[in-house]
């Protein structure tokens, strides 16, 4: 089991696709990423005010001069980048990059809350607890005991549900196995009505993920940056079938 | 002084040669020598007088610091970043537009003090205590802002190297690890470059004070008796601290910039921050000596003697230059970032311009540029003291506005569109930044009746060595090389 967890280590580079053409902008991502995640609901007023936690959000951007407009939804979360601009600002290595899993991850218990990280991240994925939010009961049953609970003053972000990661890994070592595709979901790949968000291993040319990211239509978002994000989008609007 | 007996020479050939003598003792007071025991008295007296309306100054603003800043802190601490107006996606606000302005503040007491002293220009003695003064509050004013903007105050601890539990070094890697290391030393090397020119002034103070006063000079003296190898060291170990404080002083902003040079934001990262910074830290620290310089004449006693138009006239032509330096590395961020070419930088360049708070670039346009550049040309402006005054406080506001464009309004003109956001302070980070402004304010009056704030015997040095000679039929001042 040991030997089979350290060849995932060594090969698995997790990615996502998203496809814009068939993502409605519906957020069922978006809540299922809170419920996942124990993201706090800041109510209306903070959300208003740009202090939404949402580790994953929907951009829209409409096209078009009302009433003729399209709209292009594109679904924005933590692009795990290779190279990524948080980590090296970071003054006490709360942001950092996991040898295993190779993305971004962020220690809670590290963060002293500069937010040098979110100024320096060009997709504004990252988010900031300003304050201690209650979870009223009885939804404090409906915490996952899987991820710790944030406290005021510390950043967050999407991890790719690394608890979900590590457990399809586990499983699939406990059963003398490889990770195969399709083993591992992410909260919002999993409530996706429409298919539209795609997780695998980016490194396993036969993955779904790995094929989708060999379409016409795919690109990073600000790509010429450097950053070598893990996100692929592929692109919507009048493109159909690249 | 070849120049001032040049000027001198030209400008005034007709007039009555002894009236020439005494207009030039009335204009420099190193050349308007008064005997040492009077001067120490003066400034013994200075220091001891304290009116009602003195203490009233002082409780006010002490009341100030503790509500403005430590109540407002204390608020935010127990509630939550979120007092604070900053939202995604500006997640740096007023505090540290106002942490970038005190480091700012604090260049002044280095360049006045420690340049002016190795280029030996003579004017800058009655005032360079008063200018190292302003290192060390600026920089104690500044320095809170770095904790007052974490979100978890109470670990802050954690940036510190030091052997611990979690087994982690702090990342050398982070801009703001520098910036710390950078604050830490400028502060500490600050307060030393303060304490050394101040030890034979304590002496004189300790000779002429009883009770309590005499304890104090007593102990910080450090037994000072004034022997000539007393001196000898003494001016060796300033030497070495002026020259070596230079390096700190460039480097303290420049690394202050590079919080925003060394980040991917679009506008940010440029490699002309360093040396902008750094004119634009010694415009406002310049001009706040001018600001101080003004009160201290009008509410300290026997001022009028050490602070004369002539000091007003050199910060005022220090001011113009530096405004003029300013400018051309305002012009230059303009120039490379079309020379580059990046759309995104572009933008947020243009949007400053053009934008809803268009209003903050113009500003600082106006104060950095315009009213310098159109006042302080003129002599007669210079010499005009509560001009200046006003001059001053503009370029600083017109420096705080340039910082609150750098930081929270580049930060709203993010890559994508989407994420463009509008940033307003609330009253509390209002009242936390002003309350710092108390805090210095308070520190200083506190300072300025607790040691000399004239440096007594660089003064009296400075006035040992200047003399006025008579060559042929006119008078010309001279100064007789010291060291």
């Amino acid at each position: 089991m040991a030997e089979l967890l350290k060849e995932q280590e060594e090969t698995q580079k997790w990615g996502m696709v998203i496809d814009m053409d068939i993502c409605s902008g519906c957020q069922a991502c978006v809540t299922a990423c809170s419920m996942e995640n124990n993201v706090p609901f800041v109510g209306e007023d903070e959300m208003a005010y740009g202090r939404g936690l949402q580790w994953m959000r929907i951009r829209r951007y409409w096209e078009g001069e009302y009433p003729e407009v399209t709209p292009t939804h594109q679904p924005m979360l933590c692009q795990q980048c290779g190279s990524a601009p948080c980590e090296p600002v970071c003054p006490t290595f709360a942001s950092v990059h996991s040898q295993e899993e190779q993305i971004n991850v962020q220690v809670y218990n590290r963060c002293i809350g500069t937010r040098y990280c979110a100024n320096n991240c060009p997709f504004s994925a990252r988010v900031f607890n300003w304050f201690d939010y209650e979870t009223p009961a009885p939804m404090n049953s409906y915490l996952n005991p899987d991820v710790s609970v944030r406290r005021r003053g510390i950043m967050e972000k999407c991890t790719f549900c690394v608890q979900r990661i590590v457990h399809g890994r586990q499983q699939a070592a406990a059963e003398g196995r490889e990770v195969e595709d399709g083993d591992i979901v992410p909260a919002c790949a999993q409530a996706c009505p429409t298919d539209a968000i795609v997780f695998g291993d980016l490194s396993d040319p036969e993955s779904k993920v790995s094929k989708m990211s060999r379409s016409d239509r795919a690109f990073k978002e600000l790509e010429e940056l450097g950053t070598q994000p893990k996100v692929i989008y592929l692109k919507g609007g009048k493109s159909y079938g690249g | 002084m070849a120049a001032d007996a040049k000027s001198l020479l030209n400008g005034r050939k007709t007039a009555h040669v002894e009236t020439e003598a005494e207009e030039l003792r009335k204009e420099h007071l190193m050349l308007d020598p008064m005997p040492r025991d009077e001067m120490n008295d003066m400034v013994m007296e200075a220091m001891t007088t304290t009116t009602k309306t003195y203490w009233v100054w002082v409780i006010g603003f002490g009341i100030a610091v503790a509500v403005l800043l430590f109540g407002a802190w204390g608020y935010m601490i127990a509630t939550g970043m979120g007092v604070a107006g900053i939202r995604r996606p500006i997640y740096w606000g007023i505090f540290i537009v106002t942490f970038v302005f005190w480091i700012g503040i604090s260049h002044a007491g280095t360049f006045v003090s420690a340049i002016l002293r190795v280029f030996k220009a003579e004017f800058r003695r009655p005032f360079t205590r008063a200018a190292e003064l302003m290192t060390t509050f600026g920089l104690a004013a500044g320095a809170i802002y770095p904790l007052v903007h974490l979100g978890r105050v109470w670990v802050f601890y954690w940036m510190i190297p030091y052997p611990n539990a979690r087994w982690l070094w702090p990342n050398f890697r982070s801009a703001l690890e520098w910036d710390l290391l950078a604050i830490t030393t400028y502060l500490l090397s600050s307060t030393i470059y303060l304490f050394l020119p101040l030890i034979p002034d304590l002496a004189m103070a300790r000779d002429r004070s009883t009770g309590i006063r005499h304890f104090f000079y007593k102990t910080f003296a450090l037994g000072w008796r004034g022997t000539e190898a007393e001196w000898t060291r003494l001016r060796k170990a300033i030497g070495i601290f002026a020259f070596a404080i230079i390096p700190v002083m460039f480097s303290v902003h420049t690394i202050v910039s590079w919080d925003f040079a060394v980040g991917q934001v679009a506008g940010w990262h440029s490699t002309i921050f360093g040396p902008y910074f750094i004119i634009g830290a010694i415009l406002s620290g310049v001009s706040a000596v001018v600001t101080i310089l003004y009160v201290l004449r009008k509410t300290l006693k026997n001022m009028d003697y050490f602070i004369r138009l002539e000091h007003f006239d050199g910060l005022g032509k220090l001011i113009l230059i530096f405004s003029m330096a300013w400018a051309y590395f305002f012009f230059n961020e303009y120039l490379l970032s079309w020379y580059g070419g990046e759309a995104a930088v572009k933008q947020v360049l243009t949007l400053h311009a053009t934008g809803p708070t268009a209003w903050v670039w113009y500003l600082m346009l106006i104060c950095n540029v315009a009213i310098p550049w159109l006042f302080l040309w003129n002599k007669k402006v210079r010499r005009t003291p509560w001009l200046m005054f006003i001059i001053t406080l503009l370029v600083n506001v017109g420096m705080y506005a340039e910082r609150y464009t750098i930081i929270p309004l580049t930060l709203g003109h993010q890559r994508s569109p989407f994420d463009w956001g509008i940033y307003n302070p609330t009253i509390v980070e209002v009242s936390i930044a002003l309350g710092t402004l108390c805090l210095f304010i308070f520190l200083y009056l506190l300072a300025s009746r607790a040691i000399p704030l004239v440096p007594v015997w660089e003064v009296q040095e400075g006035q040992m060595a200047h003399s006025i000679r008579k060559v042929g039929k006119t008078e010309v001042p001279s100064v007789t090389e010291l060291e």
